[in-house]
């Protein structure tokens, strides 16, 4: 099967990463950590962003760039993964709900509210008819994007396709499950976060491209048998752990983290090993991130925000991103510079 | 009834989340919908709510509401007649 090609990639967190600057980790004493808001201005007319939240806003731009940057007008299709949806609009509906006794509703928190809004905005600014869906499914929201546009891609089916992910903070319930989660026995502690990243994809070469080179998930895997899947999952796309130039963990801190310990030490010593979510935070997808600061480390072969030194031997040639959420929904995802 | 066309726009502005505007960039007589504040029917539907939360006031008639959303003047004056608190 061809390979698949990431044309363009682009991403907005707590880094200043829409910009590619210079990843700083964030202060675990924070509890949540709003994204960077690039101006919004320059993606979306005023009049159509009054209504967005900011994770419609988030979406919009970081797809409206990323097809910029890939010279692509109109996608073949267009998937968007999403955990939690435009949670801030629904906390807004469901209070209105409440406190106005179940009269008095408005639509506009209420369209706003569903999960498909952003992949539906996308398509309205862009007025494309193609393949539109959304995938929530938790942790996996954005791996079952990458499985879709990988699907689409090898079927067919698109050329083209715009995949990513979205998910906000809001201003109620993220802070339930924050309060939550400091009652367990080892809290998680990096910081709730928010974030969007969006991937052009194609099968079109791209000469000195990265491409997507596997991705494989677990709803349920023990920390005994997590190396043995890491491993089988290298062989399947041809590698071996020697050849893995640097791993991303999704470690938190929290009483899971045995599981990236345990991947962790079937690489060599040398290698680097990035705690992605210490930049982002933790949410739902923020699996968009490492795939958005993986991929630039293999293009680029250096890190966001540094002069890249010209002509150097390729230091990255295959990246690992590993994570897991509570010991459940496991994922790999395997990049690898053309 | 200038306090009522002040309270109107300050509550249009917030409800339909208008933040390109300030009180003061919407005359009275402004049209509402199209060349004016650039309102569509969404809106126009968050209007219809905002008038029966604050002021009681049912628009069931989409005709009656087209010519009652005309500018902040036509709505100060309808309100005045019409409110039910």
């Amino acid at each position: 099967m061809k390979p698949i090609y990431i044309h363009s990639a682009v991403c907005i967190t707590a880094q200043d990463s829409f910009e590619d600057g210079i990843m700083v980790p964030l202060k675990t004493s924070e509890g949540k950590v709003q994204a960077k808001h690039p101006e919004y201005r320059d993606f979306i007319p005023p009049a159509a962003a009054r209504r967005m939240a900011p994770a419609v806003k988030m979406g919009v731009a970081a797809a409206s760039k990323a097809l910029q940057k890939a010279n692509v007008e109109q996608p073949d299709a267009i998937i968007t993964g999403s955990g939690m949806g435009c949670m801030l609009d629904t906390e807004k509906f469901l209070n209105a709900l409440i406190e106005n006794k179940e009269e008095f509703l408005t639509p506009t928190a209420f369209i706003q509210s569903t999960h498909n809004t952003v992949g539906g905005q996308i398509a309205l600014g862009l007025h494309c008819k193609a393949y539109n869906n959304t995938y929530v499914h938790g942790s996996l929201s954005f791996e079952s994007t990458l499985f879709d546009a990988q699907l689409a891609l090898q079927e067919g089916s698109a050329t083209t396709v715009l995949a990513g992910c979205v998910d906000e903070l809001g201003t109620e319930f993220v802070e339930y499950v924050r309060l939550k989660e400091q009652q367990e026995t080892i809290p998680k502690q990096v910081p709730y976060g928010e974030g969007t990243a969006f991937f052009v994809l194609s099968q079109e070469v791209k000469e000195e491209g990265v491409i997507l080179r596997g991705l494989q998930t677990f709803r349920t895997v023990s920390e005994d048998d997590i190396t043995e899947k890491m491993l089988q999952f290298l062989r399947e796309n041809q590698l071996e752990t020697e050849s893995i130039d640097a791993v991303f963990l999704g470690t938190t801190g929290d009483s899971y983290d045995g599981y990236y310990n345990v991947v962790s030490k079937s690489f060599l010593p040398k290698i680097v090993r990035i705690p992605f979510k210490e930049y982002s935070g933790d949410f739902y997808t923020c699996m968009g991130f490492a795939v958005w600061w993986a991929q630039y480390l293999l293009q680029e072969q250096c890190a966001p925000g540094y002069n890249c030194e010209p002509d150097v031997t390729p230091k990255y040639q295959n990246i690992l991103i590993y994570t897991q959420e509570k010991g459940q929904n496991h994922s790999f995802i395997l990049l690898s510079k053309t | 009834m200038e306090a009522l066309k002040q309270e109107l726009k300050e509550s249009i502005l917030e409800a339909l989340n208008l933040e390109e505007f300030t009180v003061a960039d919407i005359n009275d007589t402004d049209p509402l919908f199209g060349d004016g504040l650039g309102l569509d029917s969404i809106d126009a539907l968050e209007l219809i709510v905002l008038l029966d939360k604050d002021y009681g006031i049912k628009l069931t008639d989409p005709e009656e509401s087209k010519s009652i959303f005309k500018s902040v003047e036509v709505l100060a004056s309808y309100v005045e007649a019409n409110r039910k608190k």
